[in-house]
């Protein structure tokens, strides 16, 4: 395990951390102020007596509103998902399956040199994991009741790892902004969607009603271009927010059973865990699509995970589980032939 | 001049302080790694006579067996040193995988919810063990290595670092890796 290579990852994750957020402010920024030009624009050829938009306090409220989301989800976000989930955090083991999972945990915590995070089971008996907490401190970890039906104890053992890979590389910070990020883009579209069908109209007819008396033609044609930009972003920010939180996740899920395997020593584990898991390939019905990203498999039982090329490399939220099993294999297999030569050599 | 010397000597001194500060930290990286064992160890010793007393009504007549838990017990909770506790930590382990093994013979010991939970505790134990152990001897290799390469190496006498004691697999039994030796018995070397 090299100390440095694992230091490099978590300064990157905290960077792309900062850019998230940025980025998240600046595109609410836009929203807001692009709004206000637009109605600046719109309303500028107005009657003296009419109205005229000149402070920009939709752009104001816009931004104070991302910036209070950016500092909810960092203080909340990791409480929002498990709470969307519907788990519950286990304090007292109460069965011997729990008390197993308690244990595991234990023991990759020690692994991975990081303190015990919270334990949650979510009731849902498709097998599923996942990891939250913006850092090793406040990490969680949540699985399925069926996880825990399903694996036996190595295979418990081999999630578990991939989870705590997860907490110790920086990625739950990363994935958990993400997933408040993209809820609140999403629920942000469809309520200015709402309102813009509501009073568009009233929009429109305040722009006739003034070109139409001015002697002009299609009122003012910059405050209509920067309007259909802004409308273009509203239309098209669910996606893109999607699509990065997608494009994030796949990256990290080979890190994240690279390093687990290292924990444990034992990729084979892992790898007939995965195998476990995807042919157990129903949906994981509490889980939601904005913490798709989180889990250990994809939880929508979406086709496309399992796609190679194109449409898998931009839609999937994860590698195909066929790639990711031949990975940790290829690790198992270099383990036995190292263990074999030494047995030789002695 | 005057003043490249000194930028010079601030930048050595600032040097100098990281570097002491760099091995310290991992200095007391690798003790506290060693104390995450020693809890384990701890737990290990104190789960065993729970075992063994919960056990012992029905293999009576493995008295031997017992016994032998019980004794590698006792020689492991008083060794002390890297060395020495390794060598006993590691019968001791032998001896429960023993047990364990008989236990398999006996329907109602291994339907006993008693039996089971212990059985679970102990190897969650000794997976504990087990990776304390490699946390360990990664930290006290890192910490091995800054101590010995150039240039931390020439504070190491200032932070009275030396190397560190690695934990080594004691037996051969946990040594071994079963493999499938599919090749003819090599004759004796003539």
């Amino acid at each position: 395990m090299s100390d440095t290579d694992l230091f490099a990852q978590q300064d990157a994750n905290r960077r792309r951390s900062v850019w998230l957020v940025a980025g998240f402010i600046i595109f609410f920024a836009w929203v807001g102020f692009g709004g206000d030009v637009a109605f600046a624009l719109l309303t500028r050829d107005a009657a003296p007596g009419g109205y005229h938009h000149v402070i920009p306090f939709i752009g104001i409220v816009a931004t104070l509103i991302a910036g209070g989301i950016c500092w909810y989800s960092w203080r909340f976000g990791a409480e929002r998902v498990l709470w969307a989930t519907g788990a519950w955090e286990i304090i007292e083991p109460a069965t011997p399956e729990q008390k197993q999972l308690v244990n595991v945990v234990e023991e990759m915590a020690i692994a991975a040199g990081l303190p015990k995070p919270r334990i949650w089971l979510v009731p849902d008996d498709d097998p599923n994991a996942f990891a939250t907490g913006r850092d090793p401190a406040t990490a969680s970890i949540a699985v399925t009741e069926g996880l825990l039906h399903t694996l036996n104890r190595e295979e418990l053992q081999g999630v578990v790892s991939h989870e705590m890979a997860h907490i110790r590389n920086f990625d739950t910070r990363l994935m958990t902004l993400l997933a408040a990020m993209v809820g609140s883009i999403a629920l942000m579209s469809d309520g200015l969607g709402r309102i813009m069908r509501g009073g568009g109209v009233r929009v429109s007819g305040g722009g006739s009603r003034s070109s139409g008396r001015s002697g002009g033609k299609g009122g003012n044609p910059l405050g209509l271009i920067v309007l259909v930009l802004w409308l273009l972003t509203l239309i098209v920010a669910p996606i893109v927010s999607r699509l990065l939180a997608m494009a994030v996740s796949r990256k990290r899920e080979y890190l994240a059973d690279a390093t687990g395997a290292q924990l444990t020593r034992n990729p084979g584990a892992l790898a007939s865990a995965l195998e476990k898991l995807s042919a157990a390939a129903e949906p994981t019905r509490k889980i939601t699509r904005g913490a798709a990203h989180l889990c250990i498999v994809d939880p929508t039982g979406s086709a496309l995970s399992n796609v190679e090329g194109f449409l898998g490399d931009v839609f999937a939220s994860h590698p195909p589980i066929a790639q990711r099993v031949i990975r940790l294999k290829g690790m198992a297999y270099q383990d036995v032939k190292r263990a074999g030569a030494q047995t030789q050599t002695a | 001049m005057g003043l490249i010397l000194l930028l010079v000597i601030v930048v050595l001194a600032l040097w100098i302080v990281g570097a002491y500060n760099g091995l310290i930290t991992l200095k007391n990286r690798v003790v506290n790694a060693w104390k995450q064992i020693d809890v384990q160890l701890k737990r290990r010793h104190d789960l065993i006579p729970n075992l063994v007393s919960t056990v012992k009504g029905s293999m009576d007549f493995e008295r031997s067996t017992l016994e032998a838990v019980i004794s590698a017990r006792n020689k492991a909770v008083s060794a002390t040193g890297v060395q020495a506790t390794a060598k006993a930590e590691g019968e001791l382990t032998q001896a429960l995988g023993r047990l364990f093994a008989l236990t398999e013979n006996y329907p109602d010991l291994k339907s006993n919810q008693n039996v089971l939970q212990l059985q679970e505790e102990l190897t969650s134990t000794e997976n504990k063990i087990s990776f304390a152990r490699q946390l360990y001897n990664d930290t006290a290799t890192e910490y091995n290595t800054k101590q010995m390469t150039f240039p931390t190496n020439l504070v190491s006498g200032l932070a009275k670092a030396s190397p560190a004691e690695l934990w080594e697999i004691q037996d051969a039994a946990e040594r071994a890796v079963p493999t499938v030796d599919l090749s003819m018995p090599k004759p004796p070397a003539a």
